[in-house]
């Protein structure tokens, strides 16, 4: 057998504020049920981006731990160029495009690797339970998971999304993510490759080729139990502390 | 007393009443609501004049609000707010509850301890930990360390966790500042510096933990009261051997914290902790009781950093039940729980159970986990195998094991 299927996952301890670790968990498990060997690198904040991993995989993180993400990840623009996948969610996502905004509230450069702009949401955060519709090619399931951001993003004509958005925010434009070349990038958490098992296998089909169908029931027990709970339609009412500084 | 004050009072306390014998609710809360309506001033008013220490972070709230009072009562009576009614409206009804005792500690939400410590002016507050938590309501906790540093400023003793970079940070500015090496196992939210955003280095030798930033210079201070393993050394150097009833190298870690803040009221650390380590249990968290006539020890964990210290402190080898759901009081949005190493539990007995079981059952497919998911909370601790049960729940699961207990 090849070496294993390397997962990176970037900086997990700046990325990684609303469990989006569990996506490289989750790509990396899903080859082994295979019997397909990978691993997945946690790629700590000082050292360097590997050059060679299979799947880079960025998670959702606060303002000041984006500003310093994007410092330290200049050598992910090879890595796109070579066409390894990128998942990114979130703050991850936020960085990738061409701009986003930092802690003080000013216009920051991004890695410029989505065509998108990120500015604030008109309004309140959006928080919440959000599903959407895939509308990229050899994807069907919809994708469901837990949006918690402050972002508005606009997609430029580089980027096409990822999916319509049928319940809550994602981009804030009446869809979701995005997909550029061998990027993919969304605002669900959940984290997202846990609730979407689809997702995750379309993702692994670039590097691993056609994969073998795997049992689901518990995914897909939690799926119907989330789509179920949105259509009950209570996720949307939360009780929100009144002391904040912003 | 002023006539608004006392009618203030009055009708919060028949509120209170009122949810009781209705049985929505313990009363806490709805009573200082109606006193705070009232008179919005009634928490200013019943801290006015009296001796107050305030505990707040992340982990460890209550259980160091309950070893603090145990220690402050060796000195006389202590006000406190139990129940976990750590919100303006339960400060103001522990308070109003008790018009006569001298001293108060009180337990302090988060986000509102700068509100409190305006508004009840206390002599120490305790800072524990900052660690991601209910995100979907407080957002994040970098603005929560900048909040706290503005308030503590304003206090006379800041007692804090000196392994938590967030908490110093946030304490430096008090007039007083007494540290404790309380220690931190969840380093993953004070990745870079609260100061100015540089990547924290970090050391770890066999005896102690250093953290320090190389651009801005904020680094761990020397802590006056150290922490290994059950030992706790005071600020004259003399070691305490601390036994607890209770379990867990972070209650250590939280007993020298209230010793240290005991001890600005004169309280010796020998007196406190030997007031202390009669504490069986902390309002059912550690409790060891019987459920569906299984032996059972119920652990609460909150958010990541305190389902590490559970996990640790679970028993080798005995079955556990993860208990998980989503409300309002428990933050909406489970993602978390893939932070949490439950791959720890590889090889034990498993049982997922709570109203967001199925997001458990899934993370326990992917940690390795075997595992069975069962919806009901006493049928789950039923269907492991027989002996005693370790029960870890979040914190409205954690209440609906607690009803289980108590009405059989």
């Amino acid at each position: 057998m090849a070496d294993a299927l390397q997962i990176a996952l970037v900086f997990p301890s700046l990325l990684g504020t609303y469990g989006d670790g569990g996506n490289a968990s989750v790509l990396a498990q899903r080859l082994r049920w295979r019997d397909i060997d990978a691993e997945v690198i946690d790629i700590a904040v000082d050292e360097p981006l590997p050059e060679q991993a299979d799947i880079y995989v960025l998670g959702g993180g606060e303002d000041t731990a984006q500003t310093l993400a994007v410092s330290r990840l200049s050598g992910l623009a090879s890595v796109v160029q070579r066409g390894a996948p990128v998942f990114a969610v979130c703050a991850g996502f936020q960085i990738l495009g061409e701009t986003f905004l930092d802690a003080r509230g000013a216009t920051h450069p991004g890695l410029g690797l989505i065509d998108c702009h990120t500015n604030r949401l008109a309004g309140s955060r959006a928080v919440g339970e959000l599903l959407g519709l895939p509308v990229v090619d050899g994807l069907d399931a919809p994708l469901t998971g837990y949006e918690n951001h402050g972002g508005h993003t606009v997609l430029g004509p580089d980027a096409a999304p990822l999916a319509k958005v049928e319940a809550g925010v994602g981009n804030g434009e009446g869809v979701d993510g995005a997909v550029q070349g061998s990027v993919v990038a969304t605002y669900l958490h959940g984290p997202a490759l846990a609730r979407n098992p689809a997702l995750a296998d379309w993702i692994l089909a670039k590097v691993a080729g056609p994969l073998a169908p795997l049992d689901d029931t518990e995914e897909e027990e939690l799926r119907r139990e989330r789509f179920a709970a949105l259509r009950r339609g209570r996720f949307r009412k939360q009780w929100r502390p009144p002391a904040r500084d912003s | 007393m002023s006539l608004r004050n006392s009618v203030a009072r009055a009708t919060g306390s028949a509120a209170a009443g009122l949810s009781r014998l209705t049985g929505r609710g313990s009363g806490t809360t709805v009573g200082g609501r109606v006193t705070l309506m009232l008179d919005p001033l009634a928490l200013r008013r019943a801290a006015a004049g009296r001796d107050i220490a305030l505990v707040s972070g992340t982990n460890g709230k209550t259980t160091t609000r309950t070893l603090l009072v145990a220690a402050l009562e060796t000195r006389g009576r202590v006000a406190s707010n139990g129940g976990g009614a750590n919100l303006p409206t339960g400060l103001t009804a522990a308070l109003t509850g008790d018009r006569t005792s001298p001293r108060a500690v009180l337990e302090v939400d988060e986000p509102y301890l700068p509100q409190i410590i305006d508004t009840t002016r206390p002599r120490a507050v305790v800072l524990l930990n900052l660690s991601r938590d209910q995100l979907d309501r407080y957002a994040e906790v970098s603005r929560i360390a900048t909040i706290w540093r503005k308030a503590l400023a304003d206090v006379p003793v800041a007692v804090g966790n000196a392994d938590d970079p967030l908490v110093v940070w946030a304490a430096s500015g008090a007039h007083e500042t007494v540290w404790v090496a309380a220690g931190q196992r969840w380093t993953d939210d004070s990745t870079a510096c609260p100061s100015c955003g540089s990547v924290l280095v970090r050391t770890t030798s066999s005896k102690d933990v250093h953290w320090h930033c190389p651009s801005c210079g904020l680094s761990r201070p020397t802590p006056q009261w150290m922490v290994e393993g059950r030992t706790v050394t005071a600020p004259d150097g003399t070691s305490y051997d601390v036994q607890l009833s209770l379990p867990g190298e972070v209650n250590i870690g939280n007993a020298a914290l209230a010793a240290a803040a005991a001890m600005t009221w004169g309280v010796t650390p020998a007196a406190a902790f030997e007031a202390m380590a009669a504490i069986p249990s902390v309002e059912g968290r550690y409790l060891e009781t019987t459920i569906g006539g299984r032996p059972v020890r119920l652990l609460l964990a909150k958010n990541p950093a305190g389902w590490v210290e559970a996990l640790e402190m679970t028993r080798p080898g005995l079955p556990v039940v993860v208990a998980v759901n989503a409300r309002a009081q428990d933050g909406r949005d489970p993602s978390w729980l893939w932070d949490v190493p439950f791959e720890v539990l590889q090889g034990r007995e498993a049982v997922a159970t709570g109203e967001r079981s199925r997001d458990v059952a899934v993370r326990l497919r992917y940690a390795g986990v075997e595992h069975v998911r069962i919806d009901d909370l006493s049928d789950a601790v039923r269907a492991a195998s027989p002996g005693p049960v370790e029960v870890l729940a979040n914190y409205t699961a954690f209440q609906g094991y607690r009803r289980v207990v108590r009405d059989g």
